[in-house]
């Protein structure tokens, strides 16, 4: 099938499939008119019944926990399948960061982007440990504050080089960290089983409104998740970042005395 | 609709239209950054501050990132 | 009028699977895969949405004050994350074709080649 018949294929059924989401969603209720039952009713006792005052993370963490299990889970896969892909294989090994620039020097990192890296990197990152810290009481939570802290450790990249991040962390310890957080989330889940109740059934004490050691399990799971979606982040830059920096195929004697023949 | 709302979802039509056809995967790594902040604004305008924290983060900064890298490892062997 | 945000979550999908028919390029299908997953955060917001309600956060208004559904936006959050991640899963075997066989353009691929 050549691409032009592909095209027309496409439009025909394609223009189907439009007209008939089109009648789908023409028998929705108007914009506006939000028929959520479940989420009236969540936005109504919430507050009341477990000491929150954010209540998507209480959806998140509490009423719907077990989903965000499953979610968890399907981004710790993710990164299990981008280490394993990207892996060093046979016939590739550690070159120097400056192979492909023979016979020039690589320009330095400018001045004003190590000065912004300097002074963005501790507001970012104290930022993230806050937005993990008060997820159940203003809008936040572990997923947003660890995307937000694997950005602060993206600003010491972009002020340095990918030597400054080796003397961060090791790789070890950034899988030991993902881990601990994935299990840590089940492990806290187990708690309420432990009590008694079901699995994630918020169990410890719910304490006063609006402090930040309210709402029973939530602050704890949000910190593993906060863990666990940092250290999943910064494995995955650095992965990508030693596969484009670092690794480079070992026959590559071949080209270089080529060019060095007249 | 406040004329707000109607602006914003235009601009957030027009900008997936844009990535879509943007043909070279570099400049559409930019472009989709782009569009990755309207999406924010439009999450902030239909009232999910939570929403928009993520995408904000992940729209503008993980996805471009890792696209940028991607195309540098690509590039690079092309050499 | 009131059918625009539907239209848009529409349009978007029907674009971005026009994309990834249509691309030649790997990695310009992938950034098109995301826009429709786009679509549907576009989707679930707008069936959320209540006219003159605030954000789901009671920090420093009543309870009883009006306030859009909280259960969409706890799917879109999520989503958004894990939809990122797996797209890194995505280019990391493209960047692995690639190296394989030398060529990101989904024609040349057919045919099963021996990676």
């Amino acid at each position: 099938m050549t691409s032009r018949v592909r095209k027309v294929v496409f439009l025909v059924a394609g223009g189907m499939l439009a007209l008939l989401l089109v009648w789908g969603l023409a028998g929705l209720p108007h914009f506006g008119a939000a028929h959520a039952v479940d989420g009236t009713m969540l936005n109504q006792v919430s507050v009341r019944e477990r000491h929150i005052t954010d209540v998507v993370t209480a959806v998140n963490f509490d009423y719907r926990g077990f989903d965000t299990v499953g979610e968890e889970f399907i981004f710790f896969a993710a990164v299990l399948g981008v280490a394993l892909l990207l892996r060093p294989q046979s016939g590739e090994g550690s070159g120097h960061h400056n192979d492909f620039a023979t016979g020039r020097a690589v320009p330095p990192t400018s001045d004003a982007l190590r000065v912004l890296g300097l002074g963005l990197t501790p507001p970012t990152v104290l930022f993230a440990f806050y937005i993990v810290a008060h997820g159940h009481l203003t809008p936040g939570g572990g997923f947003q504050g660890g995307v937000i802290l694997a950005t602060g450790v993206l600003l010491i990249y972009l002020a340095g080089e990918l030597d400054d991040l080796h003397g961060l962390y090791t790789e070890r310890a950034l899988e030991r960290s993902e881990a601990i957080g994935a299990g840590g989330f089940v492990a806290v889940g187990l708690l309420g089983v432990a009590a008694g109740s079901a699995f994630l059934e918020n169990v410890l004490p719910l304490g006063q409104l609006g402090s930040v050691f309210s709402a029973g399990m939530v602050p704890l799971i949000n910190l593993c998740v906060g863990l666990e979606i940092a250290a999943g982040l910064v494995l995955l830059m650095t992965t990508f970042l030693h596969q484009t920096i670092v690794l480079r195929r070992l026959v590559r004697t071949r080209r270089t005395t080529t060019d060095a023949s007249p | 609709m406040t004329p707000l709302q109607v602006t914003i979802l235009v601009l957030v039509g027009v900008g997936g239209t844009c990535v879509v056809f943007t043909r070279d995967p570099l400049r559409q790594a930019m472009v989709a950054s782009l569009f990755g902040i309207l999406l924010a604004i439009m999450f902030f305008v239909l009232q999910a501050p939570d929403v928009a924290l993520s995408e904000i983060v992940v729209g503008a900064v993980a996805l471009p990132l890792m696209i940028l890298l991607s195309l540098a490892k690509i590039r690079g062997g092309e050499r | 009028m009131r059918f625009l945000p539907y239209g848009v979550a529409i349009w978007l999908f029907m674009v971005g699977l026009y994309g990834i028919v249509t691309s030649r390029n790997l990695v310009h299908q992938i950034i098109s895969l995301s826009v429709v997953q786009a679509s549907t955060y576009v989707l679930l917001m707008t069936v959320g949405f209540r006219t003159g309600a605030a954000a789901p956060v009671f920090a420093d208004i009543p309870t009883s004050r009006a306030a859009v559904d909280p259960v969409v936006q706890a799917l879109s959050l999520t989503d958004v994350v894990v939809g990122a991640t797996v797209s890194a899963l995505l280019l990391a075997i493209a960047v692995q074709i690639h190296k394989k066989t030398g060529t990101l353009d989904p024609e040349d691929l057919r045919g099963a080649p021996d990676l």
